[in-house]
């Protein structure tokens, strides 16, 4: 007879709750190994899918997802005159936190260089890619918007065309797919009693200036439109991407468009390492630390329970050993109990994450190999837990029987 | 004359006990010799405090002497409070205990815990669970086999604790009050059961009792006091001249 099952099922009630506690502590622990996971495929689901090989961005920047990349639009037109490039486009992200329906939606802004490209990489899960240049948008799903919603961004209202899922950026919020003019003229929206204001200002500054007086036509020009000025920039973006044309060679190109003083060039591989090394690093160390934090907590919890369960049976203990049980006999009894707690709570953890981890803000992967090297830290500390209650157990005199 | 090795199931030499030490010291026995044959029976009285239990530990292996040396069979297993044998296995094999309280294992119900006993010293489950049945059936208790220790009465206990002690055929009986909570029939029933294992399985019993109406059932009687025994003579308690 197993005299560990025998002992647990006198006591389940005990021995279910304890269980329960490891579980809900492994599953914590399952987790933030889950959420690292997560964090690694957001973060490289946009740049792995958008299937750009090179991504030129502001002269010695880390590029959109590390910092604020800003380059001239005009770049495109010069990354388009380098051999071996097909489809450059313009990428440009950033995140806005406007209200909608009451509550705070908070985007990622990320501008799809219409019309070479619609969206048509971006993996629905309904609606349609973009159609026309202006005012549709693709949202993730995190986002909560509806198919057929109307959200209202600067002075336009956008109609959610198309959803998609797992599309976040680096923060953690849903990307908001637009065309780039879209996306730009979210982003540089102004209050019009601004841009009024701006272009009284811009007046007042021509007209002081000898030119203004040399040429009064200056002047209509510069109560104009932005774009009408011949000296302002059209609105940066934040990056070039580009795929390289089969046949070439990646690090050629790469090395080519390196030489431009104004840019600097990332492949893919680099980019996603900057985005791992980056904030996700961080993030890994910190879930790490916590990790291991709580599974030293849950040891101590199960070493402290296995002893005072081991305590409660010390006059039986004390009873097996005068009756002549071998100290295996009494060991087994230990660690089997603490065995059967962990990997109970193992499979609880298993069984509540699978359902609990879905319906957390952020992605939580749990992957295979992960679980294994969970099993095993699991079985190491049950076998530690036991070793206190062990060590009170073996130090018990038969003798105690009588007292 | 048949060997002395083959005839005397248990002999301690000359033991004592000192419990603790300096000016807490207590003599819990004295310079004990006593020799059993097997298929002996014999009762141990005397008052409280004067050394019964410590005797009857020593005998059994869970309370080594401060000096004097223990035979079992004819061989030397302690020698002071050294231990000459694997005690635990000694126990396991040979030895089988009753105390006041029954003090069975909570977790296992009445057959298992006899069952138990046999299964530490490598019975076969089916077996054990077999031999238990027969022992609970002949000790009264078949119909509580099932049931934990906490839903039997103090006397069902103690019965289920005497098959416990019976299960493995021990050759050496030690009970220390087996009886007291017992009604005298019941009480009456284990000593007369006792007195069967020695006379059938040829095991050496000691019980340690307060209840003269049993007396009849001892080869001999033996009386401590003051850490010192004596033998007594049946049907009589007060002491007789020592040997
Ligand atoms: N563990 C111990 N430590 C110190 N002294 C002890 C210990 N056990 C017994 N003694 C002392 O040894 C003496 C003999 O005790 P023992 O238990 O053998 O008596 P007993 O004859 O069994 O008494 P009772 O009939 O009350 O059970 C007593 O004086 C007791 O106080
Ligand atoms: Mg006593």
């Amino acid at each position: 007879m197993n005299l560990a099952l025998k002992d647990i099922r006198y006591n389940l009630g005990r021995f279910v709750l304890t269980a329960v506690g490891i579980g809900l502590l492994l599953m914590v622990v399952m987790g933030m190994g889950g959420i690292y996971r997560g964090l690694l495929r957001e973060a490289t689901l946009l740049v792995e899918s958008i299937g750009a090989d090179l991504w030129i961005v502001q002269g010695g920047s880390r590029g959109p997802f590390a910092e604020i990349s800003r380059i001239p639009s005009s770049v495109e037109d010069r990354v388009r005159t380098v051999p071996g490039l097909t489809g450059v486009r313009r990428f440009l992200s950033h995140t806005i936190q406007r209200e909608h329906g009451g509550r705070q939606l908070r985007m990622v802004v990320q501008g799809l260089s219409w019309p070479e490209d619609r969206g048509q990489w971006i993996p629905l899960v309904a609606g349609r890619p973009l159609s026309q240049a202006h005012y549709e948008i693709v949202v993730d799903r995190s986002l909560g918007l509806e198919l057929g919603a109307r959200v209202r961004l600067g002075k336009d209202d956008y109609r959610v065309v198309g959803i998609t899922s797992g599309m976040v950026g680096t923060g953690g919020d849903g990307i908001a797919f637009f065309t780039v003019g879209d996306a730009q003229a979210i982003q540089f929206d102004v209050p019009a009693e601004a841009t009024r204001i701006e272009r009284l200002l811009r007046r007042g500054r021509v007209e002081e200036h000898e030119l203004g007086r040399l040429t009064p036509r200056l002047l209509d020009r510069a109560v104009g439109e932005a774009a009408g000025i011949p000296a302002l920039a059209p609105p940066p973006v934040s990056a070039v991407i580009a795929s390289v044309a089969p046949g070439a060679d990646p690090a050629q190109v790469a090395a080519e468009i390196a030489r431009w003083p104004d840019v600097t060039v990332y492949t893919r591989e680099q980019q996603i390492e900057l985005l791992v090394s980056g904030m996700v690093d961080k993030a890994k160390r910190q879930l790490g630390l916590f990790r291991v934090v709580l599974v030293i907590i849950s040891t101590i919890i199960m070493a402290l329970i296995i002893y005072t369960l081991t305590l409660d049976k010390i006059h039986d203990i004390a009873m097996l050993k005068l009756m002549g049980a071998k100290n295996g006999a009494i060991i087994g009894l230990i660690l089997q109990q603490s065995l059967l707690i962990g990997g109970i709570g193992y499979l609880l953890a298993w069984w509540l994450g699978n359902y609990a981890f879905p319906r957390f803000p952020r992605l939580v992967v749990i992957e295979p190999g992960d679980m294994l090297v969970l099993a095993g830290v699991v079985v190491l500390n049950s076998v530690l837990a036991s070793l206190l209650g062990i060590t009170k157990a073996m130090s018990v005199e038969p003798s105690k029987v009588l007292s | 004359m048949k060997n002395p090795a083959d005839t005397l199931a248990v002999e301690a030499l000359s033991l004592t006990k000192i419990y603790g030490s300096g000016n807490t010291e207590v003599v819990g026995m004295k310079e004990v010799s006593l020799s059993l044959g097997k298929g002996e029976i014999v009762a141990l009285l005397g008052p409280s405090g004067s050394g019964k239990s410590t005797f009857l530990t020593a005998l059994g292996l869970i309370n080594p002497p401060t000096s004097g040396q223990i035979r079992l069979g004819g061989q030397t297993v302690m020698d002071g409070p050294k231990e000459l044998v694997d005690v635990r296995a000694y126990r396991r094999q040979h030895l089988g205990f009753v105390f006041q309280k029954a003090n069975l294992i909570p977790f296992l119900n009445a057959w298992e815990n006899v069952a138990v006993a046999m299964e530490l010293n490598g019975v076969p489950s089916s077996l054990a669970k077999e031999r238990a049945m027969e022992l609970l059936e002949y000790l009264g208790v078949s119909d509580r086999a099932a049931n934990h220790p906490n839903e039997l009465s103090g006397g069902q206990q103690q019965r289920v604790a005497v098959a416990r002690a019976l299960a493995n055929r021990p050759s050496l009986i030690l009970a220390d009050e087996p009886t007291a909570a017992l009604d005298s029939y019941r009480g009456r029933q284990v000593m007369e059961l006792f007195q069967k294992v020695a006379r059938e399985q040829g095991a050496a019993v000691v019980v340690v009792t307060h209840d003269h109406r049993s007396l009849d059932v001892f080869d001999k009687t033996y009386e401590m006091e003051d850490g010192k025994l004596s033998e007594g003579i049946i049907g009589s308690h007060h002491t007789s001249s020592p040997r």
